[in-house]
Formats: structure tokens, C-alpha cells, sequence
């Protein structure tokens, strides 16, 4: 294990030496109205809360309040629930040529109302207005456009004629896509025929109550969408509540493995997106500038707050000096900063529990021995921030290994041959996704065959598309969200 | 293995944007940075077998102490080296050119990099129809850009055929505008070698100061890389004057015809082994010229010959960037991916006739805060 | 010559497990009774003997994971055409031994000869059934996705890897239809099996092992356990090394309750599960299967390479 300390400072400098580019901020007004405090949004209407208790979101860039919003109560939950239970009805015996058209209108608002939701989305998440508005939101209006065209082919879904929905979906998301999560999760369940109950996460409601409002605009009958804000014990309510027939939920391992156990006996259908640990595999015969940009945007692709992010390098001992020399000098060109900044590449974490979880395990990994490198760069005074981080000399055993990490760390390990890559690739309870770097074709088929991980990225990573079925193997939780796949999970089949 | 930051052709190079330019003063062997150490290293212990292969030795100065002298010993062992290269996956090239190009440059940044996008123009007329006259509007308007405007910038140089270089320079004197000629039949490049030559040793008898050679595309396809080496390290020969100084040599790529990126990091390679002092990706003639893509591989391939031999070569993309916002696309791509030691006219440069309106319109908006039209700025 | 005129006396066969391509006795070395069934339901009363079989342990469910995970890359990695021709060479060698499976049948489920005959035909079929799709699944499960991008994606199926599956416990056909109905689309598709059989009706199950283990099935592939579901499915529904859980038999044979009490425990290493029916006892096995068991045990891969020259 013992590699030598590397204590020479990166060579590459960072951006900005001759070419310094002006500040060049997306309006925050560009976010719309945003209420000093809001109500859950069931049966079609924003509601105040049965309880009193209130909730905080903050701009994580800043640390500025943003609005409150209301602790979910199980009375709340309640309501809710018996408010899509009612929609179900008629939203279900609607032709699913109806159906569609509500939903093509849908994404099409969400086109139309395209800067406003990725400027909210930036402010309340502290992601990089340049991913909302080039890739969230993009991602949101594609989601509902696609399912939008299964709601009347539903026959032709291979789930045998005329497949029925399941009833009232109980759907919990969580911060890192607030509005790309929602899209996964309500697009296939209305096109299914499912009304819905969705929490979103405590750090991040506001695109979603945003979205409630694009419902009203698309006419979208009451009760269909419901919208209850509030933290996990909103959340435990709604997986619980006996009337709920399907429970879709994407988070943490820990919080699904609860949920699975307390659905244990019931007849609610469940499916979950949780955590991973993915390995990407850069082979000696890769094109090494490509898979230096495919590591880069595995790994530091929203701050790293991505489940399938690539957050484990397993590099060839053979082009290990060269890669990572090349990758330092990558990193030393990220410009981390203010979110709404155009040409901000890493934003702010999203919360200060967040930052001290990553804060933790990255202490833990120096504390086990491995070798910790961050290119300079100034942080901004308030708000949650972390440097890009690389670890070197990093073994299977580490923490920084095994445990997810969801921030801009990124762990190095060597292996000598294809074999080992992939021993150690699946090394790990996760199996989520993974990356393929090389040249040969066989080569990548025979990695990606032995790969235990429900997407494989082979010469790209992070890549999304609605019509692409995303999940994964073992603890990474099961099911699939996307394509025609991801339809089952909201089908009587 | 010295980092030298110096041309190879020794041409002094004086600040004439608003930003001073340093004339680049390379790192030393001692301070060079670690990333450069190793890749040097690795590419030494990559093509360590090729070394002790042959007696022809690659052109490039530097070279000779990287373990890459040889590689140009053979067709095989050439061909050997560039196929030896790391690949380059189109999609996730282009994908990262269009990141680059996503970039949003406003205000001082935009003012900066218009005023370094006008210092860094070849302005060029290529066509049968030049005249005298036409070269000699041509030269006014490289002097002045913006008679309105005294602070504007001068182009880097004037780009001709070789029978107009007498008329540019004469037109020129008394500036530090740069004379450029294309050469070697261009722009197919389809003559005997002696011709090329002559084509060369006219121009630079003519007084160019560079010459824009374009390479064999058909040998290059036809895999007959060393035959493509060989006219390079003849044409620079050729470059040479009297006083033993030598004009600065740029080869033209035409790689709207080499068809794949692969093609153009081993047509980069080749070019810079055998002396290229700038490497350019197109003629202006064909229907594909400069992209962002190609453009970005070259800025990559210039970065890793430096790291591998310490010897600094310059690009040019040309042919079809015609506006301010294109102009800056390519800056922050030579700034992300090359930093400072590139962003002077010293170590890249447009090709272009076009872009050079483009930008002034701009920058008299930035000026006045107006926006400028067609008739505001000359046509020459 | 003698005098004297006497039945011959048949030779009885001693149950064993089938584990790991062998027939082990109970780790435990015990065994329990089985009796002869009266009717469907059961009956009250005093039952006839028909055999001891090995009460299995969580040691030996434990045993046979170990089987079935080592037998995963094998199997898993056979052509789905060998895999067809495996299941096919299934339902030849049970052809064979139709006599002997339709009389434990029979004893087993409490129905005539010619019924449960029609069972052990049902279950023939189903083999074959099943032999045909292992080359087809991939292809109703899978495909190209046509992503908005430069991209090649393509989905598809792979086996979970181990599945632990308390076999059907009630319901008619369940001895041996059932049991074949669970298995034989568990690893049609790669999987392997550790299955807790059907605590009162075994001998079919065991016998199974027997038509298995002569039909180029590999050892491990399926383990058969017979013994207490009680000992047997929580060490399945526990274990770490087990992707997957098929809990058809867990309500018959130990109430909902425990059926929970597996699928909670299952949830620790997020196995995939197959809840029961909720009245098994209603379950018609000659149903036709439908390809929701074929397709439950399955995790889709999904590709991505661009495309470009």
C-alpha cells in the first residue's frame, strides 16, 4: 500500500492567468416569485399544513433562507393520499390518449418555463446553472415527453393486453435532481394510469411546488399530482400509509433497505434507486484525453452528489503516471464557484450535513493512509464548498472505497490486468454503474459483460436518455426507471 | 532535454495588444512541472525500442534527446509510432468542444479576447483575382483595422500567395506585420517536389517571413507517412534564407480531407517530428475547414510534443470562423487546455479575412455601447 | 427350488438432498417422517408412512448456497442454446420416470392416478416450455434504446445470480408442477436455485434431484433441501450471498406472519423478492406460467458507446 507521499504541488495552473473571465451571473430573478412560505400542494390546491411545524431551505451558495415550507404531517399525508385516491378513478378510466396529451403539455410548459425552473433549481440545490439549464431541465422536458407517448400504447408494452395501473403511487426523491427525479417518477406513473404522492426532499422542494404550479397550468385534473414537503418522517408516513399501492423511492441504501423492510408483507409494489459506488475502468489502450474528460465528468458531474457518479478510478498500472498527471492538470482547470455563475463547472454542496459527511470520510481516507490532492482554488467565503479532491494510493479496504462518498472525491485504484479490473469493479455491495475505458471492441464486451453495475458507460459516462432503462444490481436496489422498462414499475404485472 | 521557448526560426516577436505579451520564457529543466516530467518519461519509455532503431533522425530540435529521434527511420517505424498514439474517441471529442464552446466570455473578458482574436489574425486573401491593389488595401487594413479607432490592435500578419509577398511586404514596412505565403501548390498540393521547393525558395527570396506548406493528403491516405515526413523536412530546408535565419513553417493539414481525428493527431505528430513550427488545420478551399473539434485534438497535440521533447509549436486553425463569438470559442479552448504559454500571436493564430469585421463591430459595441453595423466598419 | 411362496419385498429408496450435483444425507443426520396425503387439503388422521427424508439445516441451506453460488458463472455463462438443451434434457429424462413421479404424486397431493399422471405430464411439458425460451427472454427483455445522441444503447437481460425459493407448499400440482414452475424459470434465464421444498410433499422434489442430476444440469445449479421451511427459508431470506428470494410456498407453509417476517429479512441485502399468492392454497398450478417468473429474476444491463469514426 505504502506509495510514496506526494508532496510536489500540481504543475497545472489554475484558469484564469491571462484569459480571466468576467463574472458572468444568470439573474436570480430569473427564478420567478418564490413565496416567503408554502403549503403542500393535494387535490389540486396549495393547502396549509395540519401541524404547525415549519421547515427551512436554504441557498446552499449563500446560506440565505430561501422560503419555508411545511413539515408534513401524517394527517397531511393522509389527505394527500385520499386526494389521489379519489383522482384515481376517472385519471385511470381516461383513454390513454387523454392521458398523453396532459402529459405532452406538461413538457411543454416545462420547455416553455425552461430558464425560470433551471435558475430556481441552481439557487435551491447549488448546482451550476450551466448543468440545469444544459442537462436538468432538458432531461425533465424529455422524460415527460416520452412517457407522454406510452400512455396509449400501453398494450404494446409487452406487459400483455390492456395492463392495469397499481393505484396511488407514494413517491420519495431526492436532492441531488430535484425536478429530474420527480420527472422520473411522475412521468411513468400518469402515463400508467397511477395518481401520485410525492415528497420531495427537505433541501430542495421549491422546483417541485414550482411544478405543481404547471400542473394547475396544464389543467391537469385535481388529485392526480399531490405534493407534500417535509423530511423523512414526511417521507416514513407516506411509504407507510395502507393505502398507497406502489412506493418509489431513490436515496440512500440505508433509507431503501427501511423502506423494503417496512413494506415487508404488505402488497405494495416497490421499487428503489439507491446508492453506488461505481468503478470506472481506464484499460492502458484508452483514448486518454476522452477518458481523462469521462472521469473528470463521471466523478465531478454535479459536485459529485450523483449516485451512478464514477466515484472509484480503476486505472491500469501501466498508464497510471500519465492519466492521473493528465487528470490533475484536468482538475486544475474546473472553476468551482457561484452557481449561477455561466461558466461555473462545480457548485456548492448541497447542505452542511452533506459537507460534513463528505468532510468526514475524505479525513478518514488521509487518517487510512491514503494520498489527498486538491488543485488550488479560491472558495467563496459563505455558502457549503469542497475542493475537487483525488485520492491516490487507495485500496479496496479504504473507507473512501467502499463507503459512497456523493461529493467531488474521487478514489484511484491500480490493477495489472482485465481480470483484476473487474474482480475489483464488482468488489463491492453496490452495482449501480460503471465505466469502460479502451480502444478494442471485444475487449469492452467482454468487460462489460462481467460487470455486476445496471449501466455501463464504454467510452462515456454520466450519460441519461429517457428511452434508457436506469438501475441497478444488488444493494444499488431494484427496478428500472427509463424505457419501456421503467413502465413495469407502475403496472399491475 | 531543454525547454526552449524560442521559434525555431528565431523570429523576434514584439507586444501589440493592449495586454503586453511576454516574448514566453520556457521553465527550465528544474522547475518544469511534474506532469510534464512524467509524460515525457513515459512517452521516452514508450518508443524507448524505436531509439536505438536507425540513423535518420526526426527534425524537430529537441527531439533528439526524447527517445523520438528515431521514430522517422522508417515507414515502419514511423507508421509504428503514429499508430502508437493514443486514440481519440470522436464523440467525446466533439462533446468537449462544445463544453469549451459553451463558455460565456462578457464584458472585460470579451473586450480581452477580441483585442488578442484581432492580434492573432492571418488576414488573408487566397484568390485568383488578386491583384496589387487588392493586396495593398489588404496590408492598410491589417496597419489600421479601425481607422476610428487607434487603439485597436494590428493583425499578426498578412496572408498571400507567393507572388503577392513583395507587394505585402513593401505595403507592410515599417510594422511588425508578418508576411505569410502559402506555398507548395497549394491549396492541392498536387506538384512534383521540386516544384514545391521552388514554389518555397521564391517565396522567402520574396521576403516572407512565414510559409503556409500544405501536406501530401494523398500520401498521407495512402499511408505513406514518411514520404509526407520528407517533404516536410524538405520544404523547411527550403525555408531557410542567406543569413542562415529561416522562415517560420506552417503546415496545412487539410483536414476536412484526412476525414478522421485519429488522422489528425497522427498527422499532428508527424508534422511536429519532422519541424513544423506551427501546425494548421486547413486551406480555406475545401468544403470542411477549421472546427472547434479538430482544432481542440491539435491544441492537445501541440501540448503533449512539448511535454514529450520541451519544444513549443504554435497552431492556426483557418477556413470558416467568421464571427467574434466563434473567434472566442477557440480562445477558451486554447486557454483550457493550453493556458497562457499559447494565448499570444506567437503560438497561435487565425486564418482568416471574414472575422476581422466581425470582431471590430464588436468591439466598437463594447466602445460605445452601441451596436455597430457593416457600413462602420471598412471593406477592403 | 423351494416350497415355500412369499411377496418379494420391494427395495425402498432412502431420500436424499440434492446439493451441489450430489446426494447428501442431512448434515444433521436426522430425518423426518413423511406420510401419504389424503386429499389436497390434508386430512386428519392417521397418516400412512411413506418415507424418511433428511431434515435439513440452516447448515445445509448454508451448504447449498456455497453450491449454488459456485455454479452461478458456469451457468450463467453457457449459451442460452446450451441452456435450452440442458432444460430439454430435463423433460426427457422425467419422461422417462413418468410412473415413478405420477405415484409420489399421487401420495403426495392425495389425488387419483390418472390426475396426478396429467401432472407429471404438465410438468414435462413446462420443462419444455421453459427450454424454448432460455434463447428467446433476451430478446422480448431486451434491446436497442434509441437514445437522443451519438450513442449505441442496448439493454440487456442477466441472471440475479442465486435464488433462494420456498418452493410451492399448497395448491394443486404443487408437489412437483409447482415446484417445477418455480425452478425452471429461475434458471432458464442463469440463475441457480437453492430451494426449500415443500415440507409435507418432498418426494417429488427429492426425487427431482435425481431426473436433474442425470440431465447435464450442472452440480449446484439446483440445490434441493428438504426439512422445516421454519429453518430453512430464514436462512435463505438472511443470507448474504443470496441475490434473490421466491417466497410462493411462504404463506402455506408457515402463515403470513413468517412469509413478512422472511421478505423484512430479505430487505437487509435488498434481495429482489416474489411475494406469495395471497391464498396459495387456491393456486392452480396447470395455469398456463405466463412469463412474469421468467422475467422476475432478471437484471437489465443497459450499454452506452458512442458511436463515431
Amino acid at each position: 500500500m505504502a506509495k510514496k507521499k506526494n508532496t510536489e504541488q500540481p504543475a497545472a495552473k489554475p484558469a484564469g492567468g491571462l484569459f480571466t473571465y468576467a463574472p458572468a451571473p444568470e439573474s436570480p430573478a430569473a427564478a420567478g416569485d418564490i413565496a416567503s412560505s408554502y403549503g403542500h400542494f393535494i387535490g389540486g390546491q396549495f393547502v396549509d399544513s395540519s401541524g404547525s411545524e415549519a421547515l427551512k431551505t436554504v441557498n446552499p451558495a449563500t446560506e440565505e433562507v430561501l422560503a419555508e415550507f411545511a413539515q408534513g404531517t401524517e394527517e397531511d399525508v393522509d389527505r394527500a393520499v385520499a386526494a389521489a385516491r379519489k383522482a384515481f378513478g376517472d385519471w385511470s378510466a381516461l383513454p390513454g390518449s387523454e392521458r398523453a396529451k396532459y402529459l405532452f403539455r406538461i413538457a411543454r410548459i416545462i420547455q416553455e418555463r425552461g430558464r425560470e425552473l433551471a435558475v430556481l433549481e441552481s439557487i435551491d440545490n447549488g448546482k451550476p446553472i450551466r448543468e440545469t439549464r444544459d442537462f436538468d431541465i432538458p432531461t425533465v422536458a424529455a422524460w415527460f415527453f416520452y412517457y407522454a407517448g406510452w400512455a396509449d400504447k400501453l398494450d404494446y408494452a409487452g406487459f400483455g393486453p390492456n395492463p392495469r395501473p397499481l393505484g396511488v403511487a407514494g413517491q420519495v426523491i431526492p436532492w441531488n435532481f430535484p425536478l429530474m427525479m420527480l420527472a422520473w417518477k411522475v412521468a411513468p406513473a400518469l402515463a400508467t394510469g397511477n395518481t401520485v404522492v410525492l415528497k420531495p426532499a427537505e433541501t430542495t422542494p421549491l422546483t417541485a411546488l414550482r411544478f405543481a404550479e404547471i400542473c394547475r397550468q396544464a389543467g391537469l385534473p385535481k388529485g392526480v399530482v399531490n405534493i407534500v414537503t417535509g423530511d423523512g418522517r414526511t417521507g416514513a408516513a407516506l411509504t407507510a400509509h395502507p393505502d398507497v399501492n406502489k412506493v418509489a423511492f431513490t436515496g440512500s441504501t440505508p433509507v431503501g433497505r427501511a423502506i423494503a423492510r417496512q413494506l415487508a408483507g404488505s402488497r405494495k409494489k416497490l421499487s428503489l434507486e439507491l446508492g453506488g459506488k461505481a468503478a470506472n475502468i481506464v484499460f492502458d489502450d484508452a483514448p486518454i484525453d476522452q477518458a481523462v474528460e469521462g472521469i473528470v465528468n463521471g466523478i465531478f458531474f454535479n459536485q459529485g452528489h450523483v449516485c451512478c457518479a464514477g466515484s472509484r478510478l480503476l486505472v491500469q498500472e501501466s498508464v497510471q503516471d500519465e492519466l492521473l498527471d493528465a487528470l490533475k492538470r484536468r482538475m486544475s482547470t474546473l472553476r468551482v464557484g457561484d452557481p449561477l455563475d455561466k461558466n461555473t463547472d462545480i457548485g456548492a454542496i448541497n447542505s452542511a450535513a452533506q459537507l460534513a459527511r463528505i468532510t468526514e470520510l475524505t479525513e478518514a481516507g488521509e487518517a487510512e493512509g491514503a494520498d489527498r490532492w486538491s488543485p488550488e482554488c479560491e472558495l467563496p467565503g459563505t455558502g457549503f464548498w469542497f475542493r475537487p479532491t483525488l485520492f491516490t494510493g487507495v485500496s479496496q479496504a479504504h473507507r473512501i472505497a467502499q463507503e459512497e462518498i456523493f461529493g467531488p472525491v474521487l478514489s484511484v485504484l491500480t490493477f495489472r490486468t482485465p481480470a483484476e479490473a473487474v474482480e475489483k469493479a464488482n468488489n463491492t455491495p453496490y452495482g449501480l454503474s460503471a465505466g469502460i475505458w479502451t480502444e478494442k471492441g471485444s475487449r469492452i464486451l467482454w468487460t462489460a459483460e462481467r460487470l455486476k453495475a445496471g449501466v455501463v458507460w464504454a467510452n462515456t459516462f454520466n450519460k441519461f436518455d429517457p428511452t434508457s432503462p436506469f438501475g441497478g444490481y444488488k444493494e444499488s436496489g431494484y427496478g428500472r426507471e427509463g424505457g419501456r422498462h421503467g413502465l413495469e414499475a407502475y403496472l399491475d404485472v | 532535454m531543454p525547454l526552449t521557448g524560442r521559434s525555431r526560426s528565431g523570429i523576434e516577436w514584439r507586444a501589440r495588444t493592449p495586454r503586453s505579451y511576454r516574448v514566453p520564457v520556457r521553465p527550465q529543466v528544474s522547475v518544469r512541472p511534474r506532469w510534464v516530467v512524467a509524460l515525457a518519461d513515459y512517452y521516452a519509455r514508450r518508443y524507448a525500442a524505436l531509439v536505438t532503431m536507425s540513423t535518420v533522425a526526426a527534425n524537430a530540435p529537441g527531439v533528439a534527446g526524447s527517445g523520438l529521434a528515431d521514430v522517422a527511420a522508417s515507414e515502419a517505424s514511423l507508421r509504428r509510432f503514429l499508430h502508437g498514439l493514443p486514440g481519440v474517441d470522436q464523440v467525446g471529442l466533439e462533446a468537449r468542444a462544445a463544453a469549451l464552446g459553451t463558455r460565456s466570455i462578457k464584458t472585460t473578458a470579451k473586450a480581452y479576447g477580441i483585442d488578442l482574436a484581432i492580434s492573432m489574425i492571418d488576414l488573408t486573401t487566397l484568390e485568383g483575382a488578386d491583384t496589387v491593389g487588392k493586396v495593398r488595401a489588404l496590408c492598410a487594413k491589417g496597419r489600421t483595422p479601425d481607422p476610428t479607432d487607434p487603439t485597436t490592435p494590428r493583425v499578426a500578419a498578412i496572408c498571400v500567395y507567393p507572388d503577392m509577398v513583395a507587394t505585402a511586404k513593401d505595403a507592410l514596412r515599417g510594422t511588425d506585420i508578418q508576411v505569410a505565403s502559402v506555398a507548395t501548390a497549394f491549396p492541392a498540393g498536387r506538384a512534383a517536389l521540386p516544384v514545391k521547393l521552388a514554389d518555397t525558395a521564391d517565396a522567402v527570396a520574396a521576403g516572407a517571413d512565414e510559409i503556409d506548406m500544405v501536406i501530401d493528403r494523398g500520401a498521407f491516405l495512402s499511408g505513406r507517412h514518411l514520404d509526407v515526413f520528407n517533404e516536410i523536412v524538405a520544404v523547411k530546408e527550403a525555408c531557410k534564407r542567406p543569413d542562415g535565419s529561416s522562415a517560420h513553417l506552417k503546415v496545412i493539414f487539410e483536414t476536412g480531407e484526412l476525414q478522421t481525428y485519429d488522422n489528425v493527431r497522427r498527422v499532428s505528430w508527424l508534422a511536429m517530428l519532422a519541424g513544423a513550427d506551427f501546425i494548421k488545420t486547413s486551406t480555406g478551399k475545401v468544403a470542411v475547414n477549421a472546427t472547434p473539434p479538430v482544432t481542440l485534438l491539435m491544441l492537445e497535440a501541440v501540448r503533449d510534443f512539448r511535454a514529450a521533447t520541451g519544444v513549443q509549436v504554435g497552431v492556426k486553425p483557418a477556413g470558416g470562423i467568421r464571427t467574434t463569438k466563434d473567434a472566442l470559442k477557440y480562445l477558451v479552448m486554447v486557454n483550457e487546455t493550453l493556458g497562457d504559454d499559447w494565448l499570444t500571436p506567437h503560438w497561435f493564430r487565425f486564418g482568416a479575412s471574414s472575422l476581422l469585421n466581425d470582431l471590430l463591430m464588436q468591439r466598437q459595441k463594447l466602445a460605445t455601447g452601441r451596436y455597430s453595423g457593416p457600413d462602420y466598419v471598412t471593406v477592403d | 427350488m423351494s416350497d415355500t411362496t412369499f411377496a418379494r419385498l420391494d427395495v425402498l429408496k432412502t431420500y436424499k438432498l440434492y446439493v451441489g450435483g450430489k446426494f447428501p444425507r442431512s448434515e444433521s443426520g436426522r430425518v423426518y417422517e413423511v406420510t401419504k396425503a389424503t386429499s389436497a387439503a390434508g386430512a386428519a388422521g392417521k397418516r400412512e408412512w411413506l418415507a424418511n427424508v433428511p431434515l435439513g439445516t440452516r447448515k445445509d441451506a448454508r451448504d447449498a448456497v456455497l453450491a449454488a453460488r459456485k455454479a452461478v458463472k458456469g451457468w450463467a455463462g453457457t449459451t442460452a442454446y446450451n441452456r435450452g438443451q440442458v432444460l430439454y434434457r430435463v423433460a426427457e429424462m422425467l419422461q422417462g420416470r413418468r410412473e415413478q413421479f405420477a405415484a409420489e404424486v399421487a401420495v403426495s397431493e392425495g389425488i387419483g392416478p390418472k390426475k396426478a399422471a396429467a401432472l407429471v405430464d404438465a410438468a414435462i411439458d413446462r420443462w419444455v416450455w421453459y427450454a424454448g425460451w432460455t434463447d428467446k427472454v433476451a430478446q422480448i427483455a431486451g434491446g436497442a434504446n434509441p437514445v437522443a445522441g451519438p450513442y449505441f444503447n442496448l439493454s440487456t437481460p442477466e441472471p440475479t445470480g442465486v435464488v433462494g425459493i420456498v418452493a410451492p407448499q399448497a395448491g394443486y400440482g404443487h408437489s412437483l408442477l409447482g415446484l417445477v414452475s418455480v425452478i425452471a424459470p429461475a434458471i432458464a434465464t442463469g440463475n441457480t436455485v437453492v430451494v426449500a421444498a415443500a415440507a409435507a410433499a418432498p418426494l417429488p422434489a427429492l426425487s427431482l434431484g435425481e431426473v436433474l442430476a442425470t440431465s447435464d444440469v450442472p452440480g449446484g445449479v439446483v440445490n434441493i433441501i428438504s426439512g422445516r421451511t421454519a429453518d430453512i427459508a430464514p436462512t435463505l431470506a438472511s443470507h448474504q450471498d443470496v441475490n434473490a428470494l421466491d417466497l410462493t410456498g411462504a404463506i402455506a407453509a408457515d402463515g403470513p406472519g413468517a412469509a413478512a417476517a422472511l421478505e423484512a429479512a430479505a430487505a437487509d441485502t435488498l434481495k429482489r423478492v416474489v411475494r406469495p399468492e395471497l391464498d396459495p392454497f387456491a393456486q392452480d398450478w396447470t395455469n398456463a406460467p405466463g412469463t412474469d417468473r421468467l422475467l422476475s429474476f432478471l437484471e437489465t444491463k443497459t450499454v452506452w458507446h458512442p458511436m463515431g469514426i
